[in-house]
């Protein structure tokens, strides 16, 4: 064993107002022997637990060290409550039987209740004179610490050991070092170890010889955490500006790993900032794919499609409503089922718009967006009227909650994964069915040359009605999607019009490959220009690009070449 | 190609025309009159509310005109002509903020509230020399006019045309108004310019100011009406129509296409800055929401109900579409999108020519050929 410099540490956890803590504490300490006293039984025997607690009450000072020692070494949770009572002056001896209890809070401030720490049932208040507190000095109060520590350090559950690690690389206390070394020999969880290992040169960093030092700076130096960062930072110059490491090579090197540090999570940003851009060009494909079949395929311009991405969120959270009151059992599979729910609402929609107003103005495209924009107006106040002004809540299911955790503290949500992977295959597919399908070839020919494909026995009436509620149908599942990123409102499919007419525009018109490049291409602008100049900026700078980038190629990325050009 | 136009065409003035212009004219002299001269008792007597209300339709029209003068004339859909009206606006209430001076909130003697507000020290550099009058309005018409030569030069110089067009635009507008709600662009964010009290020694809440500002106004429609009517029955109109008609062709027979357009697409920007300078002192405020894109695309529906490529057909589209607003807006809140809504879509379906085409027979004076429609 090695001397570590003492360093005495606030003995009473505070921070509550003085009237709560009683309350707080008596359900804290509740709480922490109900949930252990199922698994106890499973960790170890209750009369060697029992004999190592009363242990604690016995002998001087030196032996109440060597009981802390012992009571960690059985390894059992509930030692963790005992320890910190012990630790906040609240274990006692009953006078009359010689038990050791906890002592909670009881309403009287003469009054206590005793816990009984083996079974964690709480007696009725008895007087605190009929008991004797068990007394500290520095020397026990270390040990708890360290026994407290290494008791976290070995609990069961990762995620706890995981918590426990990160604590004590924050707090570096030089007394925690032993029990992160003994932790460390008989870890396996590859995440706990790691922790473990930075914790542990974090302490050195801060209490070791420049030997130690500078090996806990190689094993920083690998480390891509923010936090590390900080403390590698705070290493070499304090607040003041003045150097904090007295050792020039330990200085060197520390410089030398926060570069590196530095950089790898000047990587992770980027990463992130990317993925962060791909997820909204998912988004901004799944808005503008049915508007690159109704304008890019039909030549309509549809302004009332952000309202059928409306009807899709809507539809989304009609369908939780009647999942909740009816069948609670389907919610997980609630948002598959709005899929094709909202893709026929929409559909249909889209099919009754075609056959009542734009039929009739075909050849008239500036017709159409006007009427198509009077359209979205009506919808907008239907929806308005039927459903209320303001946001409805579309819940998440479970398998869509959560996040990764990257290594630089950069979070990627799930609900964004899932939604790139959704995009991805309603694009496929939509190539699919355009590709390979007959309905997809009577569309093709009905685009490319009309009174030709209306000879050869197609009835490209019903073809474009088809076609625009296939286009209607996709913003429909755009709705779906939506509804988990953003507010479902009567306004939803407003903020999405301008930036999908820029998608298929940019993309390149009649080209669903340009629409996929496009949407993505934007996405991931945007969200790259974003952290340098603000996400408002960032949409402007786009926006202008765009109109630059129109002057140049004014057809789009992938134009259409032929004909069907000029007509 | 003038030859083969019908006499409505060419005249310098057609029946619907001198109509509107008797009515404008008509109005300037006697709403101030019913207004300062007559007593409140006076049955004829018109309020103050209702002289700011009409003064800013006649802005409207003014700006519908504009409109016109490119869509129903040269097939150029902008759906971005609020952010010419709107820059305008933002010119005329530049100068206004100035002419507050020290009476401002904070009281301080050269930056308006929201940039003390701010923390500014001093004024943009574009801020400079708006406390004259003369320049404010030089402003009016050279802000408005250069970002529409900028744009226009380089949108119709690579042939970005029709749909296209009318979506850039629409960005156009879209970006501007990203741009304004911005408070360190200097232009008050979101709350816009507001709080005016005089314009050229004038108190902007005095009935007096009130009413010579709806003068103004409708002397500005009857001229923009006057110059817009000028360029389309010349030589110069004649090619805006064959441009509308059919550009390639027009091309092809020697026209530098793009000029042409260029010049009215700034004459119509110019026009439409003009529309909103007025419009701010009236209303009192400019805020980026006029920049919106759903604004830019009501004008082009006041156009489309009036009846497009008759340039009064666009006043008068944008008067009753905007009394209708305000109708419906104060009786039943509910029902005015489901109204514009319908209009929108009855119009383009059922009134291709707009209410003015119910008037002019299906043989009279029809400003669309075979390929009008198609814009």
């Amino acid at each position: 064993m090695r001397t570590v410099p003492v360093r005495p540490g606030p003995a009473v956890p505070c921070g509550l107002p003085a009237a709560a803590r009683p309350i707080v504490r008596l359900c804290l300490v509740a709480l922490v022997l109900l949930a252990f006293a199922v698994p106890a039984g499973a960790t170890t025997d209750d009369d060697q637990f029992a004999a190592a607690v009363d242990a604690l009450a016995l002998g001087s000072y030196n032996d109440r060290v060597a009981a802390i020692e012992a009571l960690a070494a059985l390894g059992d949770p509930r030692a963790v409550a005992v320890l910190e009572a012990l630790m906040a002056r609240d274990l006692y001896t009953r006078k009359d039987t010689g038990a050791v209890v906890i002592g909670a809070p009881a309403d009287s401030r003469r009054q206590v209740r005793p816990v009984d720490p083996v079974t964690g049932t709480i007696g009725e208040p008895v007087r605190t004179r009929s008991l004797a507190k068990i007394r500290v000095n520095n020397r026990v109060r270390r040990a708890i610490r360290s026994a407290l520590g290494a008791l976290t350090l070995a609990d069961p559950e990762p995620a706890r050991r995981l918590d426990a690690a990160q604590a004590v690389f924050t707090a570096r206390d030089p007394d925690q070092l032993v029990p992160v070394r003994r932790a460390l020999e008989h870890e396996a969880d590859p995440d706990v170890r790691a922790a473990l290992v930075q914790a542990a040169a974090a302490i050195e960093l801060a209490a070791g010889s420049p030997a130690e030092r500078l090996a806990a700076i190689a094993v920083l130096a690998e480390s891509s955490d923010p936090a590390v960062q900080a403390l590698l930072s705070e290493r070499l110059l304090d607040r003041d500006g003045a150097p904090v490491e007295p050792d020039d090579e330990v200085r060197a090197a520390a410089a030398d790993a926060l570069d590196r540090i530095e950089q790898r999570i000047a990587m992770w940003r980027l990463v992130g900032d990317v993925y962060r851009g791909v997820s909204l060009g998912s988004v901004l494909l799944l808005a503008a794919i049915g508007l690159a079949i109704t304008f890019g395929v039909m030549g309509v311009i549809n302004m009332a499609h952000g309202e059928m991405v409306m009807l899709g969120a809507y539809t989304t959270f009609v369908l939780q409503d009647a999942i909740r009151t009816h069948a609670p059992g389907l919610f997980d599979w609630s948002l598959l089922i709005a899929v094709p729910l909202a893709f026929a609402v929409a559909g249909l929609v889209g099919i009754a718009i075609e056959r009542g107003v734009i039929r009739f103005l075909y050849g008239r495209p500036l017709e159409t967006l006007l009427a198509t924009w009077g359209l979205s107006l009506i919808l907008q106040q239907a929806v308005r009227t039927v459903f209320g002004p303001t946001n409805r809540e579309v819940g998440t299911p479970d398998w869509m909650q959560g996040a990764f955790e990257t290594a630089a503290g950069i979070t990627l949500t799930y609900n964004r994964l899932v939604i790139i992977v959704f995009a991805l295959a309603v694009f496929a597919v939509l190539l699919a069915v355009i590709r390979k399908s007959a309905f997809g070839l009577e569309m093709r020919a009905v685009t490319q040359n009309r009174r030709m494909a209306s000879a050869m026995g197609i009835r490209t009436g019903w073809v474009d009605a088809l076609t625009f509620g296939l286009g209607s149908g996709i913003a429909g599942i755009a709705g779906v999607a939506l509804s988990q990123i953003d507010n479902v409102s009567p306004n939803l499919g407003q903020s999405y019009i301008v930036d999908s007419f820029m998608v298929v525009v940019f993309g390149g018109v009649g080209n669903l490959w340009g629409t996929l490049a496009g949407a993505l291409s934007l996405g991931v602008a945007n969200k790259l220009l974003e952290p340098t100049v603000g996400p408002v900026l960032g949409k402007i700078l786009v926006l202008v690009a765009i109109i630059l980038f129109i002057q140049k190629r004014p057809r789009g990325l992938f134009a259409l070449k032929g004909r069907a050009v000029e007509a | 190609m003038a030859g083969h136009a019908s006499r409505a065409q060419t005249a310098p003035i057609d029946l619907g025309g001198a109509l509107l212009l008797i009515a404008v004219l008509g109005a300037a002299v006697a709403v101030p009159y019913c207004n300062l001269v007559l007593p409140p008792s006076s049955p004829w007597h018109v309020e103050g509310w209702v002289v700011q209300l009409l003064g800013k339709y006649l802005c409207f029209a003014l700006l519908a005109v504009s409109v016109d003068l490119i869509w129903g004339y040269c097939g150029i859909l902008s759906l971005g002509h609020g952010a010419f009206f709107a820059l305008g606006g933002y010119a005329m209430g530049m100068h206004l903020m100035r002419e507050i001076g020290d009476r401002g909130v904070y009281g301080h003697s050269e930056l308006p509230d929201f940039m003390v507000f701010l923390n500014w020290s001093e004024l943009p550099w574009y801020w400079t020399g708006f406390d004259l009058f003369w320049l404010a309005a030089l402003m009016v018409l050279a802000v408005p006019g250069l970002l529409a030569f900028v744009f226009g030069w380089l949108a119709f110089r690579s042939r970005v045309t029709g749909v296209y067009l009318s979506i850039m635009t629409q960005a156009m507008t879209y970006a501007l108004m990203l741009a304004f709600f911005r408070n360190d662009m200097g232009f008050g964010g979101n709350n816009g310019l507001t709080d005016f009290k005089d314009l050229l020694g004038y108190d902007l809440q005095a009935d007096a100011t009130r009413a010579g500002l709806f003068a103004a106004s409708a002397l500005a429609l009857v001229f923009g009406y006057l110059a817009c009517r000028r360029l389309v029955t010349s030589t110069f109109g004649q090619v805006l129509i064959a441009i509308r008609d059919a550009e390639s062709r027009t091309r092809f027979l020697g026209y530098r296409v793009e000029h042409y357009k260029l010049v009215a697409f700034v004459v119509s920007a110019m026009l439409a800055g003009v529309a909103g300078a007025l419009y701010v002192p009236q209303v009192g405020i400019i805020n980026p929401g006029e920049f919106s894109p759903a604004n830019s695309i009501e004008i082009v529906v006041w156009v489309a109900v009036g009846g497009r490529g008759t340039l009064y057909g666009a006043a008068v589209g944008a008067v009753l579409v905007n009394y209708a607003k305000t109708y419906f807006t104060g009786a039943m809140p509910d029902v005015w999108l489901f109204f514009l809504g319908g209009l929108f879509v009855a119009v383009t379906v059922l009134l291709p020519r707009g209410l003015t085409g119910l008037f002019r027979g299906v043989r009279g004076p029809s400003a669309f050929g075979r390929g009008a429609a198609g814009g």
